[in-house]
């Protein structure tokens, strides 16, 4: 079975984060950037797969030069070889393009299954693969906590609110993994050795047939007028417990009118 | 007046809509006259009708199928880009849950329209309001491009009752191939809690990794029941397997955004600052007086959460 993972790099989402004030983009430069924490489970799954079903794991990312640290800890991890699409007029791009240029490049690759997170920590925007399966005409088993694979036949438990649904659909499909569905593992010395030296293919956006005009800020299909740091809270009141802790807790729900 | 599609939410067990459909209802009068629609499988319109009117719905447009509830998201998606071709509405608004998001993302590339999701304000020329990075950063943002999709974001906006004619119309449902790929052959439920639901509740007690074992939860639970609260945890409660994953608040987790929220034994990562930062009041029990949860707390208690909060439980009790 032959797997393609998405992976994306993204600001570390446990730092302060920032816009950059020139174009209203995600400042990527300044920050410290990781692999989507989110990404990691979708490689553990698509390895986990692999390891039952034989096969092949691509990693795909669109994203700037930068990005090659993302696939080096994808393929550090186990996966075999990775296509990096880097343009400098995706710069800017919304969810909308980007979609157009990531079906674009798995209308390269041969796959049975493409997997990936559930949502990226940047944007936040937990669409790309529902917008990925609308274009390539593949059935979606969205936010999964358990993969099957019995064949052509995928199972997945969606998690939802106290519960999950059970979907099935037939391959080539995509799936989206949600972070309780496995644990990650760490890449060992030896993977990351091995990853230097697995195959790494860099495609523009010419290679893939996709006008340069259609994607990028000035043809987004939404925009980012503005921004500001959210105004900062007043000062709370902090007391230290010396017994009368409960009691001033409950006097200031009182105040509030919350009890 | 231009027509705004509302995508109606309705409750899991058929007794009603969820909040989050009043919310967008209210949200979408700023643009227009709201149209809810309600698909689903027959009989799902009957029960909430009424509350649509109630809440502004001028046209209430009832597209039942058997289909819709036996496939993912797609047959939705289909048969609101059909309205969209059909009616040309001002925009379309939807719930912002994971499958609120999927269908907004559907039926963009349906329509060749942008959207905008986690919305939490939407203007009268179009303009929406985002937070980003954990309610760091205050966004406005603009679909420039085909028919507005906006999903707002639960608890943003305050629901507003406003009478409204609620005519129903039948849309002949007829889901294509295309959108039957993905079956949904179950609906399980695993938990089902007495308490206010979590993305809905006034007031949400969250327990963390200080609360120590699954056990000790209960004073946790204690104290929620004391104020009719919802229950939640952080990451590190629910890895250490303190309390189910679907009571997670943060960014892998629920969004909250209750009236109190109180954070007990939650050191305030920014992970977990995604979920409930713009809760109206934010109150923290935690013994490290440095616990960055203390910053935007707006009434924080430095102690032992094992003496304070069950003591809180007992006065709140004490009080009714
Ligand atoms: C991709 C990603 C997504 C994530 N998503 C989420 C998410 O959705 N939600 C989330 O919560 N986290 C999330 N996290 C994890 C987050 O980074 C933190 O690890 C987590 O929030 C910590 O939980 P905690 O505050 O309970 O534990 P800790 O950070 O260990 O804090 C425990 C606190 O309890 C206090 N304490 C201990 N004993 C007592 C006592 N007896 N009385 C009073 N106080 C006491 C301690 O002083 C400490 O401040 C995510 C991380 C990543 C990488
Ligand atoms: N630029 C990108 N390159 C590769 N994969 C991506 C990209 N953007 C998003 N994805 C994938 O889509 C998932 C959901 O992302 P998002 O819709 O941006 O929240 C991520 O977890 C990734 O697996």
């Amino acid at each position: 079975m032959n797997i393609v993972v998405l992976v994306k790099q993204v600001p570390d989402s446990g730092t302060e984060r920032q816009l950059d004030s020139s174009d209203n983009t995600v400042a990527r430069a300044s920050a410290d950037n990781v692999i989507n924490e989110m990404d990691e489970y979708a490689i553990e799954e698509a390895l986990t797969v692999k390891e039952s079903q034989g096969g092949e794991v691509t990693v795909l990312t669109v994203g700037p030069d930068g990005a090659t640290d993302a696939i080096r800890k994808a393929l550090s991890m186990g996966a075999d070889k990775a296509v990096h699409v880097s343009d400098t007029a995706i710069h800017g791009s919304c969810a909308v393009q980007t979609s157009a240029v990531i079906a674009a490049a798995l209308s390269q690759l041969e796959y049975d299954l493409v997997i990936c997170g559930a949502e990226s920590t940047d944007g936040r925007v937990s669409v790309m693969p529902a917008l990925l399966s609308e274009r390539l005409g593949i059935p979606h088993l969205s936010g999964a906590r358990k993969l099957t694979v019995e064949g052509s036949t995928l199972k997945v438990e969606r998690q939802t609110d106290g519960g999950f649904w059970a979907l099935e659909a037939q391959t080539p499909a995509i799936v989206s993994t949600w972070d309780t569905i496995n644990e990650p593992r760490y890449p060992s010395f030896k993977g990351i050795m091995a990853a230097k030296k697995k195959p790494v293919e860099t495609k523009s956006l010419a290679d893939l047939g996709v006008d340069a005009g259609s994607v990028g800020l000035a043809t987004a299909t939404s925009q980012v007028l503005d921004f500001a740091g959210r105004p900062p809270k007043g000062e709370g009141v902090k007391v230290t417990d010396e017994g009368d802790g409960a009691e001033k807790l409950v006097g200031y729900l009182a105040e509030q009118k919350l009890v | 007046m231009a027509e705004v599609l509302v995508l109606v939410e309705t409750a899991p067990d058929g007794s009603g809509v969820r909040k989050t459909t009043l919310e967008a209802l209210t949200a979408a009068r700023a643009l227009g006259e709201p149209s809810a629609v309600v698909l689903g499988a027959p009989g799902t319109a009957a029960p909430v009708k009424d509350v649509l009117a109630e809440y502004g719905a001028a046209k209430v447009l009832v597209g039942e199928s058997d289909d819709i509830d036996a496939y993912l998201v797609a047959p939705k998606a289909e048969v609101l880009a059909q309205l969209v071709a059909d009616r040309s509405p001002a925009a379309v608004v939807i719930p912002s849950t994971p499958e609120g998001k999927e269908i907004a993302g559907r039926l963009a590339i349906k329509t060749g329209s942008g959207f905008l999701t986690d919305v939490t304000e939407i203007a009268a020329d179009g303009t929406a309001t985002q937070v980003a990075f954990a309610g760091a950063t205050i966004v406005h943002a603009k679909v420039t491009t085909g028919t507005p999709i906006y999903t707002l974001r639960g608890n943003s906006v305050a629901p507003e009752a406003s009478a409204a004619a609620g005519e129903e119309e039948t849309i002949a449902v007829s889901v294509s191939d295309a959108a039957k790929q993905t079956r949904v052959v179950d609906r399980v439920v695993e938990q089902k809690s007495d308490r206010p639901d979590l993305t809905e509740a006034a007031i949400v007690v969250s327990g963390g990794r200080g609360v120590a074992s699954a056990e000790n939860f209960s004073i946790i639970e204690g104290l929620a029941d004391s104020l009719g609260a919802a229950v939640g945890a952080s990451r590190a409660a629910v890895d250490s397997g303190f309390y189910p994953h679907s009571f997670q608040v943060g960014q892998t987790g629920k969004t909250v955004s209750p009236q109190l929220y109180i954070a007990v034994g939650i050191s305030g990562a920014i992970q977990h600052r995604a979920g409930m930062q713009t809760s109206k009041s934010i109150v923290a029990v935690n013994k490290d007086p440095e616990a960055p949860i203390f910053e935007l707390a707006d009434f924080g208690v430095v102690g032992d959460l094992n003496t304070v909060v069950p003591a809180a439980t007992e006065q709140i009790t004490a009080r009714k």
